[in-house]
């Protein structure tokens, strides 16, 4: 397949991907029966923490924001109309906040975790895991399995056993938040130090379990290259061990740098539990706290931005992918 | 259920064949044992809430009272016992898995078959729809319809979470099926008029049969932890335990930080066990179904194919064995009912 066409080809799926988690985006919550401004108003109601005015006002700003008086196809257009021109709306629940300002307070907090955990915690998985395989025998046998007992383990149920073991009984690090109380964040020096100091065990926890994916995931490609008949052959012609090892780790490295590319692109999503454990106050915790309090402009607003970085992720991924190798192309055309 | 699943095959295998002992030929490591008993662990602690005396819902004492004095991991954030609590959640967790399970293997198997077999189109459009599909996070579409059921309980859960995590056994099993479908008993099968869904079934499907076992037993696990983390999120099922909902009020209560490990460090471990478990089950099967993928174990594997020659030999007078019965296990008493009367 030529490249153009590959790339075509590759476009138009994920536009129809784009597309279909949109409209799902949109879709889903309005299947709620009955009106579903009815439905957070009461449920609003039922809480006892807003006053009649507020409802009032909360309803009648949701109905306009959404135009629900029109037709369903016309609310779709205005929606998509607001989405495209970056306005994710107002929160019900911290009424008149825009959703973007409450994002834009969670974001950094959660790429500053999860960004240098993937990285750090590329780095040293995939050299644990092609030392296993070069290596073999217990070391490779310990390594693995230890490895595989971090990467099966539920990354929040490690959080939780970290947060226990290093800051409620050993009293290393703070349990939960972000910052001490009475300190706002700030780029000052006296603020980043005592950030830091809250940052450990979250990082920490998702490093852990990355490594330990990162880990089995390259030692079985290096343990696959091994048997490859290139190494054979190399070994017969005589060729150096050292070099063949580098053959072998750059054909093992390629999906790896795959893993790596995918991994940033859920970047925002890959820590939403952690951050509920810790009481950290990124993505997950503002979704955690917007399904509480049926803030729906918010929770959509966090599943779309989720899914567009998972898409073009995926979708840049695949299409270096296509340009590196040509057998992928020539893959993509039996495989669709 | 994988325990059942397992036995029944070696019980239809020790009716229908004359081999001595089907278990041996499976050649089954000290690795599957260990996940296998893992499993029935978790299994036996879900079970066993039916024998326990007390109930889930029973307020037996007040806010994390420490384990002692009758109970042995003292009482959650309601007063309620946490290891009745933690019975009954092993076994709505296990299953919502189960359920989902069988769901998501159910429709991704089927697609996969249909599409790896009957090529084309068909399968242009059905690899298309599952790559949309895969190409959106499920947990986002699980959040979405979660918070758009009015009131989810463990059944819809379930439904949910298995039509969301079909497409990669759907990928899978497309590739493994159309290269099924260029075999010779295919054209045999096609050229006596059989019919489409006979082939898929009869002729197709037992070849991917160990892989929709290995497919299913991570599609267990993975929908056990989704309702974890879904349940932790705020959207578990309306008034059942599970192991996510006792984990979500755990945390909701400031159990870790106050120190009552009783009351979140059960669930977790339940968690862990489960997960790993389940991996290492699949691990091991593929081990099996997959010779090539056991390492350091030369002696062994030298003893298997000496064992298997002697067998071979053996059974040689009696009849030919059928692909699909060595190693696979066949999975389906149908097959094992054909493979029993030749």
């Amino acid at each position: 397949m030529k490249l153009g066409q590959y790339i075509a080809r590759k476009s138009l799926w994920y536009l129809v991907a784009l597309v279909a988690a949109v409209s799902l985006n949109f879709l889903l919550p309005r299947l709620v029966p009955g009106n579903p401004v009815d439905v957070i108003v009461s449920n609003l109601a039922r809480g006892g923490s807003v006053s009649g005015e507020q409802q009032k006002q909360i309803y009648e700003g949701f109905v306009q924001q959404f135009g629900l008086d029109a037709p369903l196809w016309q609310q779709f257009l205005t929606y998509l109309g607001k989405v495209f021109s970056g306005d994710l709306g107002t929160s019900f629940a911290s009424y008149p906040t825009s959703v973007n300002s409450l994002l834009g307070d969670a974001l950094p907090w959660s790429i500053a975790v999860q960004l240098p955990a993937i990285v750090i915690g590329w780095v040293l998985g995939n050299v644990v895991g092609a030392i296993a395989a070069f290596r073999g025998g217990n070391w490779d046998r310990s390594v693995f399995t230890s490895s595989l007992f971090l990467s099966a383990m539920p990354y929040y149920c490690l959080s939780i056993l970290l947060l226990y073991a290093l800051a409620v009984v050993a009293g290393v690090f703070p349990v939960g938040g972000a910052y001490s109380l009475g300190n706002s964040p700030s780029f000052s020096l006296g603020f980043l130090t005592d950030a830091l100091q809250y940052y450990w065990l979250p990082f920490l926890s998702l490093v852990i379990v990355f490594i330990g994916g990162q880990a089995v995931g390259m030692r079985s490609m290096a343990i696959y290259e091994l048997g490859g008949d290139y190494v054979n052959y190399g070994r017969a012609m005589g060729i150096g061990d050292n070099r063949i090892t580098r053959y072998i780790f750059r054909n093992a490295m390629l999906p790896q740098i795959t893993g790596l590319a995918l991994s940033i692109g859920t970047l925002v999503s890959g820590a939403l539990i952690t951050e509920l454990v810790f009481n950290y106050p990124g993505v997950g915790t503002l979704l955690f706290n917007a399904i509480s309090q049926n803030d729906y402009p918010v929770i959509q607003a966090i599943t779309l931005i989720i899914t567009l970085a998972v898409l073009a992720s995926n979708f840049l991924v695949e299409i270096v992918y296509g340009i590196v190798d040509p057998r992928i192309r020539a893959a993509a055309s039996g495989e669709k | 259920m994988s325990t059942p699943n397992v036995s029944s095959v070696a019980v239809a295998d020790e009716a229908a064949t004359p081999r001595s002992n089907p278990f041996r030929s499976l050649n089954l490591s000290a690795r599957f044992w260990v996940a296998l008993g893992l499993v029935v662990l978790v299994l036996v602690l879900g079970g066993a809430g039916y024998l326990y005396p007390t109930s889930p819902s029973e307020k037996v004492g007040s806010l994390y009272d420490a384990p002692g004095g009758g109970l042995v991991l003292g009482t959650d954030n309601f007063g309620h016992d946490v290891l009745a609590v933690l019975m009954a959640g092993t076994r709505t967790s296990l299953v919502i898995g189960l359920l989902a399970g069988v769901i998501a293997t159910t429709i991704g198997v089927t697609i996969g078959l249909v599409a790896g077999y009957v090529g084309g189109w068909v399968e242009e459009l059905l690899m298309g729809f599952t790559n949309v599909v895969l190409a959106i996070p499920s947990i986002i579409v699980l959040i979405l319809i979660s918070i758009s059921l009015p009131k989810s309980n463990m059944w819809s859960l379930a439904v949910v979470i298995g039509i969301t995590a079909w497409p990669w056994t759907a990928r899978a099993v497309r590739a493994q099926a159309s290269s099924v479908a260029t075999r010779e008993h295919i054209d045999v099968a096609r050229l006596s008029g059989a019919r489409l869904t006979g082939i898929l079934v009869r002729d197709v499907l037992p070849y991917i049969l160990s892989y929709a076992v290995m497919a299913f037993v991570l599609q267990v696990s993975g929908a056990i932890l989704a309702e974890a983390a879904l349940s932790m999120l705020g959207l578990g099922p309306a008034g059942a335990d599970s192991l996510g909902t006792q984990l979500h009020w755990a945390l909701a209560f400031q159990a870790v930080a106050s120190g009552a490990w009783w009351a979140f460090l059960p669930p977790t471990i339940v968690l862990t066990l489960v997960s790993f478990g389940f991996l290492l089950l699949q691990a091991s099967l593929d081990e099996v179904f997959n010779p090539r993928l056991r390492r350091g174990k030369r002696k062994q594997m030298k003893q298997t194919q000496a064992r298997r020659l002697a067998e071979a030999q053996a059974a040689a007078a009696a009849r030919p064995t059928t692909p699909a019965r060595t190693g696979v296990g066949a999975g389906s008493a149908r097959t094992a009912d054909r493979g029993g009367r030749p």
